[in-house]
């Protein structure tokens, strides 16, 4: 039954186990493990991330195709929700419309970048897709009419999944029973879902084809699969998923902006959890997410500290300064890429 | 025993039509010209309109033509290259800071002396930038097309948050030349003395480029490496070293048009650099990976196109180039001229 659920896709080793449980129990019981807002924003960013480094594993590892749009995606999904939350009213109506019009429209656009790069070089891909990203990312924020510009847009969620909603009297452990706990269910287990989706995807015959094409495309054509076709719907799927994390994230947070959905800062972090995690492997994305979310909340903290370590020292704060660990994210990921090709699952399954 | 059947080969050269196709996109500047010429009104703000294309377009040029070569010869991409554009900028703006005695003297031949140091200082800065990047960041994921994309924009990105580190987190404003302020009015169009120098300056360079590669050795071995480089290395050139030569030149063309870009828009940021690299990669691919004559074409299509639907609609600008890519990849999905390669 558990085989099942996971596709047959086990972890492979004790430790990668240990910790992918850890990881699964620490979110599911998030609200009452980590009391306080901060932890809970953390848990439920994580989960989106961990969909959304799924769906980008799906295209990088598994396809072996680079594409800088995945934060277009995602973004689509959030402005569709939004977009919908504004236009429509609060209410479920309008989360599942604007939902399913983002995935919807990711998928199409996907498919669009997919057939004009994709048939000639799959290198194309890659510089396509940045164009039409930061073309996309300008033009959101310059349709302030529509999409707000650079402020975004604050818009209302269904009441049931506000904080001001309680459907239950009284405390549980300590946690008020209100709507931001559902709203933070509705995140977890729609990650979940989507997650177990993803891994059953990649699981599957169109999964080892994809693989196959990543090791050798030319060998993969040759034994009789469309190469373009299985990129291109590879793609499609990958840009629905981002686009339903969007939304996700979108429901989450109450509010869609430029830097929280667009900015390329995201498309690097995304880059750096699939690296740091594992490529071509689902459950990379999962310990990539994690740990670096984590680390990201603890690393300025780390940063600032050391900046006032190394005061005295000339030109050393300067690199130390909490504003350049952008740096220090581009060292790591050069360095993984180098070094730790397999990630940390990699690593997890030689060691077994 | 049936006789053979008859055999009468014709041999039959191409078609005047079959052979000028080829070359068919050497029209379309100057049909975009043209169109341009019929869609805005006024003549006088189609002639600035279209100077100050063609001077875009030449600085996309110098920025893009290092990328296309280096990745024709040895198919490696590198989404780095916009940082030697930032890098290029921003050590060539010091130094024209620094001789603000120069710049600031109401003489031409001064003025063009400081450009020219700060140009040189540029182009020897990122030079060696690029031979660095080349042995630090590239040379260890040499075949294989995904790590160089991801090892490249790393590469990138530790060189942006490097600027921020040495030259601080505000952009840069500051003035051209004293000489180089400025328009002159031809035929009722005020036309920016700078661009003027910089599309000549392109057009030199251009035509430099395409002597050197035409015309001289060096030249003949890029030109037959990038066609089929396992031929060349068979016949005893050692063509790493001819490519590193050529990142080396690739990477100082970029810093040089940073430094052109930035005397342009008097006012340089760290994101320069990634933000031209989106109109550098869609002239590269829209020219054909490898060919420097796409290159060109290419980066005046581009360079026009955003002048001209700039001053008509200013929002679709930014989707003009998009709408370019995906026109010409239509007509011919490998780029306009793309360049034939030995299998």
């Amino acid at each position: 039954m558990l085989t099942r659920l996971i596709s047959g896709d086990r972890p492979r080793s004790i430790v990668l186990t240990i910790i992918l449980l850890a990881i699964l129990i620490g979110l599911a019981l998030a609200p009452f493990l980590f009391p306080g807002i901060r932890s809970l924003e953390t848990a439920a960013r994580i989960c989106i991330f961990i969909v959304l480094v799924a769906s980008y594993d799906l295209m990088l590892g598994y396809g072996g195709i680079v594409s800088f749009a995945h934060t277009m995606f995602f973004g689509m999904g959030a402005y569709g929700v939004a977009l919908a939350s504004v236009h429509m009213g609060r209410g479920f109506d309008a989360l599942i419309v604007g939902t399913l019009a983002g995935a919807v429209a990711a998928a199409v656009l996907a498919l669009l970048i997919g057939l004009f790069s994709l048939r000639v070089r799959a290198i194309f891909f890659a510089m396509i897709t940045l164009a039409v990203a930061s073309a996309v990312a300008v033009l959101v924020s310059q349709l302030s009419s529509l999409t707000g510009g650079e402020d975004g847009l604050n818009y209302q969620i269904p009441r049931a999944l506000t904080p001001a909603f309680k459907f239950a009297d009284g405390r549980l452990f300590d946690v008020s029973l209100n709507g931001k706990l559902l709203n933070y269910y509705l995140v977890f287990f729609s990650a979940l879902i989507l997650f177990l989706l993803l891994l059953r995807i990649v699981n599957s015959p169109f999964g080892r084809v994809l693989q196959a094409i990543r090791e050798n495309d030319f060998r993969a054509e040759a034994i009789g699969y469309r190469v373009v076709y299985y990129r291109t719907a590879a793609t499609c799927i990958s840009a629905a998923v981002a686009a339903i994390a969007g939304s996700l994230f979108a429901i989450w947070l109450r509010y869609v902006g430029p830097d929280t959905t667009l900015s390329f800062e995201i498309m690097i972090d995304i880059l750096l959890m699939v690296v740091i995690g594992g490529m071509g492997t689902m459950y990379g994305a999962v310990i990539g997410a994690a740990v670096f979310i984590i680390a990201q909340n603890y690393l300025q903290e780390l940063m600032a500290v050391a900046a006032s370590a190394t005061a005295k020292v000339p030109v050393l704060p300067l690199f130390f300064d909490p504003d350049r660990w952008l740096l220090w994210l581009g060292v790591l990921f050069v360095l993984s890429v180098y070094f730790f090709p397999t990630g940390i699952v990699g690593r997890l399954r030689q060691g077994r | 025993m049936t006789a053979a059947p008859d055999h009468a080969p014709t041999i039959t050269g191409l078609s005047t039509w079959q052979r000028m196709q080829r070359h068919l996109p050497l029209l379309l500047v100057p049909l975009l010209v043209v169109v341009g010429y019929l869609a805005i009104p006024a003549t006088s703000s189609w002639l600035t309109l279209t100077v100050s294309g063609l001077a875009m377009g030449m600085m996309i040029f110098i920025m893009a033509s290092g990328l296309t070569l280096v990745f024709g010869l040895m198919d490696v991409i590198n989404f780095g290259h916009g940082a030697f554009i930032s890098v290029g900028a921003f050590v060539g703006v010091s130094i024209l800071l620094a001789l603000g005695s120069l710049t600031g003297a109401p003489s031409l031949a001064l003025n063009i002396a400081a450009v020219l140091v700060a140009v040189a200082g540029a182009m020897a800065a990122t030079a060696v930038m690029g031979w660095i990047f080349e042995r630090v960041i590239v040379k260890p994921v040499y075949g294989a097309h995904l790590k160089q994309i991801l090892v490249t924009m790393g590469g990138l990105i530790i060189v942006e948050q490097l600027i921020l580190i040495v030259w601080g987190p505000d952009e840069i404003f500051f003035s051209r030349p004293e000489m180089l302020k400025g328009a002159i009015t031809f035929a009722g169009a005020a036309i920016e003395k700078y661009r003027l120098l910089a599309v000549g300056f392109g057009l030199v360079l251009f035509l430099a480029m395409i002597w050197v590669l035409r015309s001289t050795k060096i030249g003949l071995i890029v030109r037959a490496g990038v066609q089929n480089g396992e031929m060349v290395e068979a016949l005893g050139y050692r063509l790493r070293i001819v490519f590193v030569a050529v990142f080396i030149a690739g990477s100082a063309l970029a810093g040089l048009g940073g430094v052109m870009w930035a005397l342009y828009q008097e006012v340089i940021t760290a994101h320069m650099g990634q933000e031209m690299m989106v109109l550098v990669f869609i002239v590269v691919i829209i020219g054909g990976l490898g060919s420097v004559e796409g290159c060109f074409i290419g980066a005046l299509l581009v360079g026009l196109l955003q002048n001209y639907v700039g001053f008509i609609e200013p929002k679709v600008a930014l989707i003009s180039n998009i709408g370019l890519l995906v026109l010409i990849l239509m007509w011919r999905p490998q780029g306009m001229l793309p360049v034939v390669k030995a299998k």
